[in-house]
C-alpha cells in the first residue's frame, strides 16, 4: 500500500511538473482543450436558461373556442352546457364579446383602433382547459369542438410553447451531438499530446522497463498527465462559459424586458459544472490510455 | 543460481546466435564470458535478464524458468538482477543521483532510505562528489562507474555486465574490474561479458565461439 501511494504521488507530481516545465506549450494545449469543450458547454448553458425561461411562462395548455358572430345567447348557452358535461373538459371560462371589447380598450396601443370601429368585432368565446393536456388529446378535442354548431374557430393556445419545446429538443440533441463530436476531439488532442510525450521519454521508458518497471509504473505519469490536461482544459472551458454568460447577460436581459419577462442569464449550475469537469478529466484519461496502448506496444 | 540446458537462440532470418548452450553458475561466482565479436556474449546476458527469450532449451535463474515467465512477472525478476549495459543506457537529462535513484523509485523504496542507498552506491564507485553532475559532464570511466552504481543500488543477488571495460584505458578498466571484484567478494554473483577477461579474477570462464561453448 505504501509503495502504491508512493508511486501514485510520484506520478501525479511528475505530471504537474510536465505541465509547469513548458508553460507556453501547456497554455496552448489547455486553450485548445478549453475551446473544444466550451462550445458544447455554452450550448448546455443556453439550453438550461431557455428551459428555465419556458418554465417561468407556464404553458397551461388551453383551447380557445370562438363563436360565430351570428350565434345568439341560446347557442352560446348550448355550447357552455356541452362543455360542462364533456368528460374531456376539465374547466371552461366564458368570455363575452363585450368583455373582450372592454379588455382590448384597456390596451392603450389598441384603444384608438377599437374606438374607430362602428361595431364590436369580437365574438363570444370560451377558454377550455382539457382533462388530458397531451398534444394528441388536445388536438382531438379541438377537432370535436370545430364540428359543433355555431362554432366559428377553434385555436390551440399552447401551440407556440410546443413549438418552442420541439425547438429546444432539437437544440438539445444538437448540443449532445456536438458534445460527442468535440469530446472525440478532446480524446484526439490528448492522444496526440501523450504520444509526443511518450516519444520524448522513449529512452527513459526503455531503461525503466529494463530495470524492472511494471506497465503500471510506466503508464501512471502519462495517465495522470492526461487527466490533468483534461481537467485543466475543463476549467478553462468553465471560465469561458462564465465569460460568455457575463457578456450576454445584459443584452439578453434587455431583450427579455421588451417581452415583459424578467430574465437573467445564469452560468453553468453546480451539476453541469461537475459534469463538465468530470467528463473532461475522463476524456483526457481516455486519450492518454489509447495513446499508451498503441505506443507502448511498440517498445516491447 | 543460473542453469542453461541446451539453450539456443535464433534471430530469423539469420543463423543461430547461440546453439546447444549448457552450463551452470553457482551463487557467489564471478564468471567471465569471452569470445570474439558476434560470438553471442551479449545475447547470453540478454537471455539471463529475460530481455530476450530462448528459441530452444531451458534457462533457470534463481530457480525460475525464464522461457515460461509471464509478462507481468518479468519486472520482478529484473529487479533482482543488476545490469550494466554495453551502451550504459544512462538518462542524459537526469543527474547522477537521479540516474542511480531510478531502480529504487521503480521498486517503490521510501525516499529517505533510497537517498541513503544511492549515496552509498555512489561512494562505492567513487562518484560521491559528482551526484549533481549530468552524465554528459562525466568521463567515459565515470559514466561506466555510474552505470555500475545504478546496477548495484538495489543490492541485487546477480550482477550482469556487458563489456564494462570497452573504450576505457587500461588503468580505468582495471579500476572498473576491481569494483566488480569487490561486489563479488560480498556475495554478489557476477557475470561479465568482456574481451579483457584477464582483468577479472574469474572463478569460471565461459568461452564462446559462433554461439557455441568451447570446452
Amino acid at each position: 500500500m505504501r509503495i502504491w501511494i508512493a508511486h501514485h504521488s510520484d506520478a501525479a507530481w511528475h505530471a504537474l511538473r510536465k505541465l509547469a516545465v513548458a508553460p507556453i506549450n501547456s497554455l496552448l494545449y489547455l486553450l485548445a482543450i478549453g475551446v473544444t469543450l466550451a462550445l458544447p458547454a455554452v450550448g448546455q448553458m443556453l439550453l438550461t436558461n431557455a428551459a428555465r425561461l419556458t418554465e417561468s411562462t407556464p404553458p397551461a395548455p388551453q383551447i380557445s373556442i370562438f363563436m360565430a358572430s351570428r350565434a345568439d345567447s341560446k347557442a352560446t348557452k348550448d355550447v357552455s352546457e356541452r362543455l360542462r358535461k364533456h368528460v374531456g373538459v376539465k374547466s371552461h371560462q366564458f368570455l363575452s364579446r363585450e368583455e373582450t371589447l372592454s379588455r382590448m380598450k384597456g390596451n392603450p396601443d389598441l384603444r384608438d383602433v377599437i374606438d374607430a370601429l362602428s361595431s364590436n368585432p369580437f365574438p363570444d368565446a370560451f377558454v377550455v382547459a382539457a382533462a388530458d393536456d397531451s398534444h394528441l388529446a388536445m388536438e382531438k378535442l379541438a377537432d370535436e369542438f370545430r364540428k359543433w354548431p355555431n362554432v366559428e374557430h377553434v385555436q390551440l393556445d399552447s401551440l407556440w410553447v410546443r413549438r418552442l419545446d420541439a425547438l429546444l429538443n432539437l437544440v438539445r440533441t444538437s448540443v449532445i451531438l456536438l458534445g460527442v463530436l468535440l469530446g472525440g476531439g478532446l480524446v484526439a488532442i490528448s492522444f496526440s499530446i501523450i504520444r509526443m510525450q511518450i516519444l520524448t521519454h522513449r529512452a527513459e521508458i526503455e531503461v525503466s522497463q529494463l530495470l524492472g518497471a511494471t506497465d503500471g509504473y510506466i503508464r501512471r505519469p502519462f495517465l495522470y498527465y492526461g487527466v490533468l490536461l483534461g481537467l485543466s482544459g475543463g476549467c478553462v472551458a468553465w471560465l469561458l462559459v462564465g465569460a460568455v454568460t457575463l457578456w450576454l447577460r445584459t443584452p439578453l436581459g434587455e431583450l427579455a424586458h421588451l417581452y415583459d419577462l424578467v430574465f437573467s442569464l445564469q452560468t453553468l449550475n453546480p451539476r453541469d459544472s461537475a459534469l463538465l469537469l468530470g467528463l473532461s478529466a475522463s476524456l483526457g484519461w481516455l486519450g492518454a490510455m489509447v495513446s499508451l496502448q498503441q505506443q507502448l506496444g511498440q517498445f516491447r | 543460481m543460473i542453469c542453461f540446458d541446451r539453450v539456443g537462440k535464433r534471430y530469423p532470418p539469420g543463423g543461430a546466435a547461440l546453439s546447444e548452450l549448457s552450463f551452470e553458475v553457482s551463487e557467489g561466482q564471478l564468471v567471465v564470458v569471452s569470445g570474439h565479436s558476434g560470438a553471442g556474449k551479449s545475447t547470453l546476458l540478454k537471455l539471463i535478464a529475460a530481455i530476450e527469450k530462448p528459441s530452444s532449451g531451458t534457462i533457470l535463474v534463481g530457480g525460475q524458468n525464464i522461457g515460461s515467465l509471464s509478462r507481468s512477472a518479468l519486472p520482478y525478476l529484473r529487479r533482482r538482477i543488476g545490469i550494466v549495459f554495453q551502451d550504459q543506457k544512462l538518462l542524459f537529462d537526469r543527474n547522477v543521483f537521479e540516474n542511480v535513484m531510478l531502480p529504487l523509485s521503480i521498486a517503490g523504496f521510501p525516499q529517505r532510505d533510497a537517498a541513503q542507498r544511492v549515496r552509498a552506491a555512489l561512494d562505492k564507485v567513487g562518484l560521491a562528489r559528482r551526484e549533481k553532475a549530468l552524465p554528459i559532464m562525466l568521463s567515459g570511466g565515470e559514466q561506466q562507474r555510474l552505470a555500475i552504481a545504478r546496477a548495484v543500488v538495489s543490492r541485487p543477488s546477480l550482477l550482469l555486465a556487458d563489456e564494462p571495460t570497452a573504450h576505457l584505458d587500461r588503468e580505468t578498466a582495471t579500476d572498473v574490474a576491481r569494483i566488480f571484484s569487490e561486489f563479488n567478494h560480498v556475495g554478489v554473483t557476477v557475470l561479465v561479458a568482456t574481451y579483457a577477461y584477464e582483468l577479472f579474477p574469474a572463478t569460471q570462464h565461459l568461452r564462446l565461439d559462433h554461439g557455441r561453448l568451447l570446452q
